[in-house]
C-alpha cells in the first residue's frame, strides 16, 4: 500500500447556467481581458488516499466522485492529477 | 395524527414547523434527531429548512448520509408522506427521493422575502386544501433555490402534472418577473411519481399564522391531516 494524493476538478455541467461564472466573466471582461469568451466557477478537491497503484486510488476517487463529491445531475469531473502527498 | 420533525445539525425551521402542527393545526408532533434510527411512531415525515452540515460540498449533500436517513428511505418507499421544505427539499433531491437538484440563485444572493406561488395541482396529499390555480403569499429565504433538471426529467414532471406550485408574478402569471431564483419553468416544488414525496423552496411553516399576517402555510398541514387520517 502506498499512498496517493489525487486531486478533482468539478465544475458546473455544460448547459447549466453559472451565474458566478457569468459574474467572473464580466468582471475580466471590465479589466480589459476581451478575448474571455466563457467562464465556469466550479470546486477543486484533493483527496489523500492508501491504494496499490496510481491507478487504484485514481479508480477510487471516481467512485467517490460518482457518489458524492460531484452531483450528476448539475456538475462534471474530471481527475485533474494523480501524484505523492 | 403524528409528524415527526427531523433535525439536522443546523436546521432552522424545525421549530417552526413543530408549532404548525402543534398550535396551527392541533396535531402530534415528535422531534427526531437525525442520528437516531426511530421514526417515534410518526404518521408524516417533515424535512425541514436550514442548512444541515453548513450547507458543505453541496446543500444537502453530507445530511443524506446522516444515520436517519435509512429509515426517512424506508419510509418513503412504503408510501410514507413526506413534506421537504427548503433546506429538506435539498436533502430530497440529493437523497434521490425526488429528481433535479437546487442550485446558487441565479442572481448570486441569498434571499430572504415575500414570493406569490400558484398551486397547479390539487389533488395530492400536501395541496388537497388549496383551490385550483390559487395564488399563495409564501416567504423564501435561500441562496441556493433555482431548480434544474435534464429536459427530459422536466418534461416527465410537467406530463405527469408533478409540478405542485409554481412562482408567479402580480398577475399570476409563470413570468420571468414572478421568479425569484431563475428556476427552470418557475418551478417553486414536485412531487415524486408515487404522490408521497413533495419538496419545496419557500416555507409553509413560515406563513401558518394569521396574527403573523401570513396564513397562506396552513392549508397545506390540513391537507395531510385531511389526506392521512381520512
Amino acid at each position: 500500500m502506498s499512498r496517493f494524493r489525487v486531486s478533482v476538478h468539478i465544475v458546473p455541467r455544460t448547459g447549466i447556467l453559472d451565474p458566478q461564472g457569468h459574474a467572473v466573466a464580466d468582471a475580466l471582461h471590465s479589466l480589459g481581458f476581451a478575448q474571455v469568451r466563457d467562464v465556469r466557477v466550479g470546486r477543486h478537491v484533493v483527496v489523500d488516499a492508501d491504494a496499490e497503484t496510481p491507478e487504484a486510488a485514481g479508480h477510487a476517487v471516481r467512485a467517490m466522485c460518482e457518489r458524492l463529491l460531484a452531483n450528476p445531475v448539475i456538475e462534471d469531473f474530471e481527475i485533474a492529477s494523480i501524484g505523492r502527498p | 395524527m403524528r409528524f415527526g420533525i427531523v433535525t439536522f445539525p443546523g436546521s432552522n425551521s424545525d421549530i417552526d414547523a413543530y408549532q404548525t402542527v402543534v398550535d396551527g393545526i392541533g396535531e402530534e408532533a415528535v422531534m427526531l434527531w437525525h442520528k437516531g434510527h426511530d421514526l417515534g411512531g410518526a404518521d408524516v415525515l417533515i424535512l425541514p429548512g436550514g442548512f444541515a452540515y453548513g450547507d458543505y460540498l453541496r446543500a444537502g449533500a453530507i445530511a443524506r448520509f446522516s444515520p436517519i436517513m435509512r429509515e426517512v428511505r424506508a419510509f418513503a418507499d412504503g408510501g410514507g408522506r413526506v413534506l421537504a421544505i427548503c433546506n429538506g427539499f435539498q436533502i430530497a433531491c440529493e437523497a434521490g427521493l425526488l429528481p433535479g437538484a437546487l442550485v446558487r440563485n441565479a442572481g448570486l444572493k441569498f434571499l430572504g422575502r415575500s414570493v406569490r406561488v400558484r398551486v397547479e395541482s390539487t389533488g395530492t396529499a400536501f395541496t388537497n386544501a388549496y383551490a385550483p390555480g390559487q395564488v399563495l403569499r409564501l416567504p423564501i429565504a435561500h441562496g441556493e433555490g433555482r431548480f434544474v433538471a435534464d429536459q427530459q426529467v422536466i418534461e416527465e414532471l410537467e406530463g405527469e402534472g408533478r409540478v405542485v406550485m409554481r412562482y408567479v408574478d402580480a398577475a399570476g402569471d409563470p413570468a420571468p418577473e414572478g421568479n425569484p431564483n431563475g428556476s427552470m419553468h418557475n418551478i417553486a416544488g414536485i412531487i415524486n411519481a408515487a404522490g408521497n414525496v413533495f419538496g419545496l423552496m419557500p416555507h409553509p411553516e413560515r406563513a401558518a399564522d394569521a396574527l403573523l399576517g401570513a396564513p397562506d402555510g396552513l392549508p397545506m398541514f390540513e391537507s395531510l391531516v385531511a389526506r392521512v387520517a381520512a
